[in-house]
């Protein structure tokens, strides 16, 4: 595979740049309580949605988690409209009814958030089940973490995928941290790669390293594109924060959390850029700044957008 | 018309659909070349082939979740999961994704998808193999639930379901399959949401639905030769359900009975009656009787102690017109 070019290099470090902003702005306004409920934000893996996403069109699918705004953002979704739903709002993307945990933009093909632990997995099989069956060419890409895999519909979804060699990438964020329980309690297995080969399906682990992942996704997107059936990749990423905004992560020792820290994807990316002139320092704060000023607009928009009204609660329950 | 036996007819209901529409295919285990283990799809294989008539591993939670992801994506699956008992290892895919899919998206999609089921005792498959589960799906916003009692109705309310843009849920019988019956020779089809009078009377109404039609026309039959006469109304479907076809017929008789197999705690008697009494009433003349099978698992041996039949719909009439307020 060819290395990237300046640009895409360019495209790639800013998208996860403004996934990191926008979790750090989210986690602000979500603790002055301007957003309800609970938010999951997945500050340290945002090299694995961009480099995923990067490959795909916008009418290729794509399913993802309860912490799942990277994804979101990595597949293109309007960062305004994105803001609003997350306040609720009536202009959002699901008119309010799904917030952070079901973000849906089927115009992106981003099929739906989902807020069950590998609920996603066989809706995204049945995505690729359908593209297959229509013959679109369409790929769909399932992101999840590595609690999921320990679900029966990971299992069975895989199982399927490989049987009907569906256009799908299953894409693996193993972050260590199960909720609240690292991966050592809950698996007798440290790459969740190896589960593919019971499937007999291709499984690749790769670092949270946004070059290899940007490659690995690749030759994967590229095998389904071609009819040449699923891959399980995963990639050993991080998680810095909690399992949600709020959760002091009393369970988990410091230093899991300062390793976690040091593993920065973008603070390593940003380096590698500089480094080899790709970048400057003034145009990484210039970055820096253009993306600050779009969350800021965002989040106004959000605040300035209405919520729905009462009488629109019934609406649509059926088509 | 012609005489259909019931499994039949809802293979004839998928057939014509899948002739009719390309984005029609048939999910489940053993549907392919085996024809389904009741052989709802024999000889659909055949005609659609295996993309079409896709033959599933053993996996109820995966192949609920990929029906409901083709079917957000421009297919209109069939799902069949082969005993209504087997529907408990789907719960995630039909009650949090399924139910959910259009409304939590701000309907962005609609999930045009069929789910059908054989329920019901009377074959002495035993606790794991003979539930009536209908109420569990009723209880739950975004799924609608049909449960035919007939070869007429079970043909024309699948191809009715096929059609829907909604979730639909088919809780078919398995001790009606080989029931026989008469048909159309052409095409029809029976409305999701309205009920039919499978009997009308004056005397009392007997809410009934599937299996427990046919035990409520026999006691029909009975309290006619005794001067009751009893109105029968086939609900058909259970969510959502035809107010005005059972306010009307209370409107009339002002007595009313509900019979369902299902056990009688928290089913969709429960429901019914607690609408009537919400809404009409003044119109009732005595208290409204539920039958239903007791509050225990279905016993393999003890099956016909276990099942209500057309003897408990005659005593529950009785108790009606006796019990006057």
């Amino acid at each position: 595979m060819r290395k990237p070019a300046k640009k895409k290099l360019i495209q790639l470090y800013e998208r996860m740049v403004i996934i990191r902003k926008v979790e750090e702005r989210l986690m602000e306004v979500f603790s002055k309580g301007e957003i309800p409920g609970f938010i999951h934000v997945c500050i340290g893996q945002e090299a694995t949605p961009v480099a995923v996403c990067s490959w795909l069109k916008d009418s290729d699918y794509m399913s993802n988690t309860h912490r799942g705004h990277g994804h979101a953002l990595a597949k293109g979704i309007d960062l305004n409209l994105f803001m609003a739903e997350l306040f609720g709002k009536k202009n959002g993307f699901c008119r309010g009814r799904s917030g952070s945990m079901h973000l849906a933009d089927r115009n992106l093909g981003i099929l739906g958030a989902n807020g069950i632990v590998g609920g996603g997995i066989p809706i995204a099989t049945g995505a690729a089940f359908a593209a297959s069956y229509k013959k679109t060419g369409q790929v769909t890409v399932c992101f999840f973490g590595e609690g999921a895999t320990n679900e029966g519909t990971f299992h069975e979804s895989l199982n399927i995928a490989s049987l009907r060699k569906l256009p799908i990438v299953y894409v693996c964020e193993n972050n260590g941290w199960a909720e609240f329980t690292s991966q050592a309690v809950h698996m007798p297995i440290r790459d969740v790669a190896d589960r593919a080969s019971a499937y007999n399906m291709t499984g690749t682990t790769v670092s949270n390293k946004v070059l290899d992942i940007y490659k690995a996704a690749g030759e994967a997107i590229g095998r389904a594109r071609k009819g040449e059936g699923p891959t399980l990749l995963e990639v050993k990423s991080t998680r810095w924060h909690g399992h949600f905004v709020g959760d002091a992560q009393k369970y988990r020792p410091e230093e899991d959390v300062k390793t976690a820290k040091q593993q920065d994807c973008i603070a390593d990316f940003e380096k590698k850029l500089v480094k080899e002139k790709v970048l400057s320092k003034t145009e990484v704060r210039k970055m820096g700044e253009s993306v600050h000023k779009r969350i800021e607009t965002a989040v106004e928009f959000a605040r300035e957008s209405p919520f729905p009204d009462a009488s629109e609660l019934m609406d649509d329950l059926y088509a | 018309m012609k005489e259909i036996r019931y499994i039949r007819a809802i293979n004839e209901a998928m057939k014509e659909e899948m002739e009719r529409d390309e984005n029609v295919i048939l999910i489940g285990e053993d549907v392919g070349v085996p024809g389904g283990s009741f052989g709802a799809s024999r000889g659909l294989y055949d005609l659609f082939g295996p993309e079409r008539v896709v033959d599933t591993p053993i996996s109820e939670a995966a192949i609920t979740g990929l029906a409901a992801g083709a079917a957000a994506c421009g297919l209109r699956p069939i799902l069949e999961i082969m005993f209504m008992d087997f529907m408990a290892v789907c719960m995630d895919g039909i009650v949090n994704q399924i139910a959910k899919m259009r409304y939590m998206f701000g309907s962005q999609n609609t999930v045009p998808i069929v789910i059908r089921t054989p329920s019901g005792a009377g074959l002495n498959a035993g606790p794991q193999h003979s539930q009536s589960l209908e109420a569990w799906f009723a209880h739950v916003p975004g799924l609608k639930v049909v449960m035919p009692g007939t070869p007429y109705d079970v043909k024309g309310l699948i191809k009715s379901a096929v059609r829907d843009d909604n979730p639909v849920i088919v809780v078919e019988h398995k001790a009606l399959h080989a029931l026989k019956g008469s048909i159309p020779e052409e095409e029809y089809l029976v409305p999701i949401g309205k009920a039919d009078v499978k009997k009308e009377g004056a005397d009392v109404t007997v809410v009934t639905v599937s299996k427990m039609v046919h035990e409520s026309l026999k006691a029909a039959e009975v309290l006619a030769q005794e001067g009751i006469n009893v109105e029968v109304i086939d609900l058909l479907t259970i969510s959502p359900w035809d107010r005005e076809t059972v306010f009307s017929s209370v409107g009339k008789t002002h007595r009313l009975v509900i019979a369902h197999e299902a056990v009688k705690s928290f089913g969709i008697g429960a429901e019914i009656s607690a609408a009537v009494c919400e809404e009409i009433m003044d119109e009732l003349d005595a208290p409204v009787m539920r039958v239903g099978a007791p509050y225990v698992p279905v016993p393999f041996s003890l099956e016909k102690a276990y099942l209500p039949n057309y003897g408990d719909i005659i005593a529950a009439v009785k108790k009606t017109l006796e019990r006057t307020f």
